[in-house]
């Protein structure tokens, strides 16, 4: 490593700093309905799209009826994106006359994109049209993320909100965080993009013929407008098999910058947002720092690791599944970017890093994707370690806790007790299904630890709504596609339910005013306090299946064996 | 039912709004603004596409500069890595040849030690890119077989010097050079 690596690395991390006060202060504005730059611009297409549906964006509903709506919406997203693609030969902009998906593969990947984990068990350029990816995949895309926005919105108003059982409109945060803050981001990013050279087009795909007389079939597409919308929504599925590793996706070190910038951007201001609308904007940048520790943590270990030397190869720096052009910091930054994120893009092989940065990106999976997270589901699902974290101190001090002056209750915990455990069941569970049958294994690139850590980070990537792979795993099975999908509605769902139960509760309490004897969230001793029930709980959880895969393959990597 | 009605429309009218219009905006923006880049940044020399800049592609004739190796053969579909693990025996046996094959081929001596990008397949199958360093440990090879004179070879490594790309605004990514462009330009140099 040089200074010129810390240099890259440093004026990321200011660059996220920076930008989360800006996006945050006017996210606030836009969820809150205040007047806002964007209102005059697009203020109009929010009215028509109102009347146009026949919502009334003044009336508000519970949890259950918000939920139902919320619920409602994503059933319809995945039965579409399920059915057109089963029925893609007969639709139009398919240049390459790419046959219908197969049932479960399509019911796979609709689930993938309707969860926002967008897990790629097909190969992007010789799958889908430009028909399913522009109309199927890049509208999910958009509105997965601005479900994950919605649910975190009824959380903040569960929080804020004071003997009520509103928690607002769900049609309205979908069409808001849609219209003000996902479209016009992607919008700016999309065109960057394609100043690098990302490409933008509906032609056919070119042949080519180089000075040596091979031929070369180059794949083109829509790929600029949906890869901007896949970073900015932590959805990280990519327009071609190589994912943010693709030159066409990722061609110049400039636009992997804005792309790594992009995955953190949303769930990062989140935070600001979140502290301005309970009232404490010191509460938001509490949550900030203990993601910002966990990840600073994770990239230190991540970097010291692959830059380390691999004494099977008797070589460090390995270039393995990594690009020139990217080289090692590049490509390890990403990699623990997109895990914290649960964005998933990879512009990388993380099939190929070393154990130990393969452990920090399966860490990152299995905490629930917190470390910034997923849009809006990073943060709730952060709520939800801040309410063990308080009923844990409760317990020790023997008072019953209180969050933002909200008192929390055996249901909170419960509920919260639910939202973690449905994930790590998912982990471990379908895990351990996937290695002891054949067809589980029947799907293996690598043997030994390394082959235990592939299905391991596949079932914590879809259960964390992750998306990122050891990709060598072939999970184009009937097996694995199923498996996976049930993965990662659990995942997802088994979060939202709780959450917004929580919410729903939270709203009808009264708001105690802070004491003398009031155990404050938003000081270092909190910040502490956290980071160890985020630790102690992944780590009781998963430290077992952790040491079968990647912790082992580091020793046995220690002894120069190969498997 | 009401619910239902509402998420129809609702879904229609953001599918129509994030599906249609706002792709075919940057198509129009991007075909408007940067052509060249939204098309594929392609390589055309008398009307035939002779490859995309951004691209890979495989060189085989010792007479040219060679790229990384590719675990899908720079055949652009799928894109793809090798994906081995970092104990892999099958990703050991496949560096040992490369990295003899890559020393006999340059007549480097066998202790030489190799960039590791030459040894190690890339994650897309298509990285373009290859380090100068890589690029200078061929020159010998390339000058023998195309039989250059002393000025030829000068004008060989000025080439690579000038081809080289450094970080992008001095700040991003990594020192490299394009394995087709500089190939395309090798075929330039005369006596």
């Amino acid at each position: 490593m040089t200074t010129f690596d810390l240099i890259q690395i440093a004026l990321f991390l200011l660059a996220l700093i920076l930008l989360t006060p800006a996006l945050g202060a006017f996210m606030t504005k836009v969820f809150s309905g205040e007047k806002h730059f964007l209102k005059p611009v697009l203020g109009w297409l929010e009215r028509i799209i109102y009347r146009v549906t026949g919502v009334n964006p003044d009336e508000e509903s519970n949890w259950k009826t918000y939920l139902a709506g919320l619920l409602t919406f994503n059933i319809l997203g995945f039965l579409i994106l399920f059915i057109l693609q089963m029925i893609q030969s007969h639709l139009p902009f398919n240049t390459e006359k790419l046959p219908n998906v197969p049932w479960h593969l399509s019911f796979n990947t609709a689930v993938s994109f309707m969860t926002n984990t967008n897990w790629q068990s097909y190969a992007g350029e010789t799958t889908l049209s430009y028909f399913i990816q522009m109309i199927g995949l890049t509208v999910q895309n958009f509105v997965s993320a601005a479900t994950g926005i919605a649910v975190l919105l009824t959380l903040i108003r569960g929080v804020s909100r004071k003997t009520t059982d509103k928690l607002g409109n769900f049609w309205v945060d979908l069409t808001r965080s849609t219209l003000y803050i996902l479209i016009p981001l992607s919008f700016v990013l999309a065109l960057l993009l394609v100043s690098q050279g990302v490409i933008q087009n509906f032609t056919p795909y070119v042949k080519a013929t180089n000075i040596e007389g091979t031929s070369q079939i180059i794949p083109m597409g829509p790929a600029a407008s949906q890869i901007a919308i896949k970073q900015l929504g932590t959805n990280g599925g990519g327009f071609f098999n190589a994912n943010s590793a693709h030159p066409f996706e990722n061609p110049t070190p400039f636009s992997n910058f804005l792309e790594m910038l992009s995955i953190l951007l949303i769930p990062a201001a989140l935070t600001y947002t979140y502290g301005k609308m309970v009232g404490s904007v010191r509460q938001g940048w509490t949550v900030f720092v203990v993601m910002f520790i966990l990840m600073i943590a994770g990239l230190a270990i991540s970097l010291h690791s692959e830059y380390a030397t691999n004494p099977v190869f008797g070589a460090h720096s390995m270039m393995e599944g990594k690009e020139t052009r990217f080289g090692v910091t590049n490509s390890v930054l990403w990699s623990v970017v997109t895990t914290d994120a649960s964005n998933g893009s990879v512009n990388s092989m993380h099939d190929s890093l070393s154990p130990v940065s393969g452990l920090v990106a399966m860490v990152n999976l299995v905490i629930g994707e917190v470390v910034y997270g997923g849009v809006g589901s990073g943060l709730y699902g952060m709520v939800i370690f801040i309410i063990l974290t308080v009923f844990i101190a409760g317990l020790m001090v023997g008072r019953t806790p209180e969050y933002l002056g909200k008192k929390i209750e055996a249901f909170e915990v419960q509920m919260a007790i639910i939202a973690v455990l449905a994930p790590s069941t998912v982990i471990l569970l379908f895990s351990a299904l996937a290695s002891i049958t054949p067809s589980g294994l029947a799907g293996l690139n690598n043997s030994g630890p390394h082959g235990f850590s592939e299905i391991l980070y596949t079932f914590a990537s879809a259960a964390g709504n992750n998306g990122s792979a050891f990709a060598g795993l072939n999970a184009n099975t009937v097996f694995y596609n199923i498996l996976i999908g049930f993965g990662m509605l659990i995942g997802r769902f088994g979060v939202i339910i709780p959450v917004m139960a929580i919410a729903g509760n939270l709203a009808k309490k009264k708001i105690t005013p802070p004491s003398s004897g009031t155990f404050h969230t938003d000081n270092w001793l909190f910040v502490m306090l956290l980071i160890a029930v985020i630790l102690i709980v992944g780590g009781l959880t998963f430290f077992p299946a952790l040491s079968l895969g990647p912790i082992v393959e580091h020793l046995l990597m220690q002894s120069g064996i190969t498997f | 039912m009401k619910t239902l009605f509402i998420s129809v429309k609702i879904f229609l009218v953001l599918t129509i709004l994030t599906g249609i219009i706002y792709p075919l905006l940057i198509t129009g923006l991007a075909q408007l603004i940067f052509p060249h880049q939204a098309n594929g940044s392609m390589v055309i020399q008398n009307g035939k596409v002779l490859g995309s800049e951004l691209i890979g592609q495989n060189f085989n004739n010792r007479k040219y500069f060679w790229s990384r190796p590719s675990a899908v053969n720079y055949n652009p579909l799928p894109s793809g890595g090798s994906n081995y693990g970092p104990t892999s025996k099958a990703l050991k046996q496949q560096v040992i040849y490369r990295e003899k094959s890559l020393q006999e081929a340059n007549s480097l001596p066998q202790n030489a030690s190799i960039p590791s990008e030459m040894i190690f397949a890339s994650a897309s199958g298509l990285d373009p890119h290859i380090s100068p360093q890589a690029a200078l440990m061929q020159v010998d090879r390339i000058s023998k077989e195309r039989n250059f004179i002393p000025k030829q070879k000068e004008k060989l490594l000025s080439l690579i010097t000038n081809l080289t790309e450094k970080p992008q605004f001095r700040l991003f990514g990594e020192e490299r050079i394009n394995v087709f462009l500089l190939n395309l330009e090798l075929d330039k140099i005369t006596r």
